[in-house]
């Protein structure tokens, strides 16, 4: 029977011990004495988040398919074990073999969102590695970060020997090969970095020096290493039939976020919304094939037993065969107890059709992501919803039967007025009014209910909004209750509901998202100061963040309300994400101007990923 | 046509909670392909029962749970399948057809029988003196406790519920009254016994392993326990 790492005394005193036992249904069983490389895989937050994230599922199967590496897991522990393990200096370990995961070559961390900062130093410190890259030693294992957040690594920059910069099925393999060929010729940490440092899609972070102006812009950001490349390019899979799927994915004991086959149809999008980060970097839309998607829906209903299969994309309506594939899932797994849920689709005839068949309509609502409450600043971020389609879609679901809508938007977008604010209130009013309207009073389940939500706009790296200046904390709210005063006016307010998201949250994640190597101090004293697991609103204290700005002599206004001008040089210009700045130049302009860029489908803008020769750029072209 | 099935779990599973492990043998059944009954309606759900929820940090050598199948092979053959798709720490012992009019394990529960053995650091120095006075407070004529409920705490003898207890090797061994009426947690005895030392029961002192539980086929005043799995027959 597999040794556990923790004492049963420990674990049958904390909440669900099973977040740190491993032995789950496919977790791969290596002899870590047989193998040239550990690596241990970790997503900073609690397991069952961790759990439920499909890259590392992807990234745990293709290392482990290799003989010669043996990929075993570690998420944070929670404030109840976190504290244990300080208290009786027992060192963070890996779910699979239970070993101290100091004892791995490799730790590799994925940034799936900027409040997971803090348990990024939570897991370096509790496996008692150094914090900064540069007071480790041959004994550490080499930290490589990965994920959307490492397009803008530099907050981090001090705590990661190695970035990856992309998507992780292409080189990994050949980073693995030349760490394993260093380490049989002896050739230590440091003549590692400088050779992966060479491979693309690699950024060393200790082999480039940033001078700043004095108004604390960046003056120049250059390389220090003969063997670090001026721009990192980001990688991708340039046919995505040409990769493996995963084959087993770990299947856990207790209910995680994600508990369900999850079949990744396609990479990108074609819409070109200005907001979206991952509409931007993933470009250009690239499909799998419906032979690909049916054999792989088979395959992992069969080695999970999971009972329900999920379509994973950015924008699912886009798929070319849409209706095959889920013609399919419902004539093979319709109704032999597997459930089917389609999250990210349009709302139009079709998708409502499908949805009659596979929920029931009595218990489900409608989603719609409007984003932005007029037209206007629709046409701004470049939301191609307009408020016709979003009635018409309304109605015919009303008349279908459903009777529940959810609405989600964005406050404090660029070019935002009152008006703005106050549409959202009346796109809700005119979406219960239609209910009124379409279904008559003997066919009614009761009263419509609309539940309006709204975040706080973020502006990230790569997306046109990235010179767009952010609203303050205050200024957010006071557009908050200028939205809920509006609500209150509506005739049909009692069949309206409206909240809005924290947001001190949403300026902390603001500043880190456009943030530079300065602020790797700031987080480090965060989480000295107790800052963790700040994305969990019951844990998250602002004033340890604000207290961590002041000792540091940091001010937060620099990265969120500052004017950027055109030609500033940021922080991630080092990297190419395949949409020049040239591109997100233009459609700044083209905001500012509310001028609507129409998808990739419809005609090319030039954004650049065309240079990675493949994908929705070459449609139709073969 | 009704199934029952013997499995273990051990190790790690000890720290998986029972609905949990109700979800990862429904996954089970899905990887095996056993042509399970599902409920009707819009969200069907496999019909499986378990006999009598085991407590997290306790092993067992003696679960149950019933289902229903449309159609099975050999219980050889069944139980070959299902060990193949499962996790270390859990493993089919029996895989038995039931009578259509049987009830299932859950409603007639009536004993099971557990292992108790103290944790390294826990042992008492005088292990014989400790059973010695153990076995005495059993054969008391009354034990009285106050018992924690939903509604409140009421007073209750253990006396009869407990139906043998024993010392083996350095394990106690105890058949306890088990099922929705009297379900006495073999805790349940250990901390009246400390408590009428005038000491607290150490919550991590015991392992303790659940070994089988049982039907009662007795009449009117007597007891005969049948094992549950000894209700069903195997299928050649």
């Amino acid at each position: 029977m597999r040794k556990l790492a923790l004492p049963d005394e420990i674990l049958l005193s904390i909440q669900q011990p099973a977040r740190y036992i491993g032995g789950e249904v496919n977790m791969c069983v290596k002899d870590p004495e047989s193998v040239a490389i550990r690596f241990a895989m970790c997503f900073p937050d609690v397991y069952e988040i961790g759990m439920s994230h499909l890259g590392i599922q992807i990234l745990y199967d293709m290392f482990n398919k290799r003989e010669d590496v043996y990929c075993e897991r570690v998420y944070s522990p929670w404030n109840d074990l976190d504290q244990v393990m300080r208290e009786q200096g027992i060192p963070l370990f890996a779910l699979e073999s239970q070993d101290p995961i100091k004892d791995f070559d490799f730790l590799g961390i994925t940034l799936q969102y900027e409040m997971s900062y803090t348990n990024v130093l939570q897991i370096l410190d509790l496996s008692r590695i150094p914090l900064h890259s540069c007071e480790r030693g041959e004994e550490d294992p080499i930290v490589i970060g990965g994920g959307p957040c490492a397009y803008n690594p530099e907050p981090l920059a001090d705590f990661f020997d190695l970035f990856y910069i992309g998507e992780g099925e292409t080189v990994y393999d050949g980073l693995l090969d030349l760490y394993k060929e260093n380490k049989q010729k002896g050739g230590g940490r440091r003549k590692f970095l400088e050779l992966a440092a060479s491979v693309p899609g690699i950024y060393v972070p200790a082999f480039y020096d940033v001078a700043y102006e004095a108004d604390g812009t960046i003056a120049s950001f250059k390389p220090n290493h003969p063997a670090a490349k001026e721009t990192i390019t980001k990688e991708l899979m340039v046919s995505m039939d040409d990769y493996g799927y995963i084959e087993k994915p770990l299947v856990p004991f207790i209910k995680v976020t994600q508990d369900r086959v999850v079949l990744e149809i396609q990479r990108g999008c074609i819409r070109g919304c200005r907001f979206c980060q991952a509409g931007n970097v993933y470009r250009p839309l690239r499909e799998r094939s419906l032979e690909y998607l049916k054999h792989y829906a088979y395959s992992l209903l069969k080695t999970t037993g999971h009972e329900e299969i999920s379509l994973s994309s950015l924008s699912s309506s886009d798929y070319t065969d849409l209706e095959g594939l889920v013609n399919f899932l419902i004539d093979n797994f319709q109704g032999k107890g597997v459930n089917i849920s389609l999250p990210s689709l349009r709302i139009d005839a079709f998708s409502l059709d499908v949805m009659s068949k596979i929920q029931d309509v009595k218990k489900s609502s409608l989603t719609f992501a409007p984003e932005a409450g007029s037209q206007r600043l629709r046409d701004v971020i470049n939301k191609g919803l307009t408020e016709e389609v979003i009635l018409e879609g309304a109605r015919e679901a009303f008349k279908g039967g459903w009777n529940r809508v959810k609405l989600y938007f964005m406050l404090g977008l660029p070019t935002e007025q009152k008006e703005d604010m106050e549409g959202i209130a009346l796109l809700s009013e005119k979406i219960a009014e239609s209910y009124y309207d379409t279904v008559p009073k003997e066919r009614r389940h009761g009263k419509v209910q609309i539940v309006a939500s709204s975040s706080f706009f973020v502006p990230k790296p790569f997306t046109p909004f990235q010179w767009a200046t952010m609203c303050t904390k205050e200024e957010f709210l006071e557009r908050a209750y200028i939205v809920k005063d509006k609500f209150r006016q509506m005739k049909n307010a009692k069949s309206l509901k409206y909240n809005w998201h924290e947001a001190d949250l949403s300026v902390l994640e603001g500043v880190l998202a456009r943030g530079d190597r300065k602020l790797s101090a700031v987080i480090e004293a965060a989480y000295r100061n107790g800052a963790l697991f700040d994305s969990w609103g019951e844990n998250f204290r602002n004033e340890l963040w604000m207290k961590a700005f002041e000792d540091c002599q940091i001010d937060p206004d620099f990265y969120t309300v500052r004017e950027r001008s055109l030609d500033e040089i940021f922080p991630w210009d080092f990297i190419d994400a395949g949409v020049s700045k040239e591109f997100l130049k233009r459609e700044w302009k083209q905001a500012i101007s509310e001028t609507v860029t129409p998808n990739c489908r419809q005609r090319c803008s030039g954004c650049g990923a065309k240079m990675f020769g493949g994908g929705v750029c070459y449609e139709d072209k073969n | 046509m009704k199934i029952r099935i013997k499995f273990t779990k051990q190790g790690p599973m000890k720290f998986i909670g029972h609905l949990d492990v109700m979800r990862y043998f429904q996954k089970v059944m899905r990887r095996a392909e056993v042509d399970i009954r599902y409920s009707e309606g819009f969200s069907p759900h496999q019909i499986m029962s378990f006999a009598a929820p085991l407590g997290v940090g306790l092993t067992s050598n003696g679960e149950y749970m019933d289902i229903e199948v449309l159609s099975t092979m050999n219980s050889k053959t069944m139980i070959e399948r299902l060990n193949q798709v499962m996790v270390e720490g859990t493993e089919i012992l029996s895989y038995r057809l039931l009578d259509d009019s049987d009830k299932n394990a859950m409603s007639i529960v009536a004993a099971a029988d557990y292992l108790l053995t103290f944790r390294e650091n826990y042992k008492p120095r005088d292990l014989d003196g400790f059973f010695k006075e153990f076995l005495e407070f059993c054969n008391r004529p009354q034990i009285l406790i106050t018992k924690e409920t939903k509604k409140g705490t009421r007073e209750l003898d253990l006396k009869p519920l407990i139906y043998q207890a024993q010392r083996q090797g350095e394990s106690v061994f105890l058949q306890v009254c088990t099922g929705s009426r009297d379900n006495i947690k073999p805790e349940l005895v250990m901390e009246a016994f400390y408590r009428s030392r005038g000491e607290v029961y150490p919550p991590f002192a015991m392992r303790i392993e659940r070994e089988e539980v049982y039907a009662d086929l007795g009449e009117e005043g007597s007891r005969r326990l049948v094992a549950l799995e000894n209700l069903g027959q195997d299928i050649e």
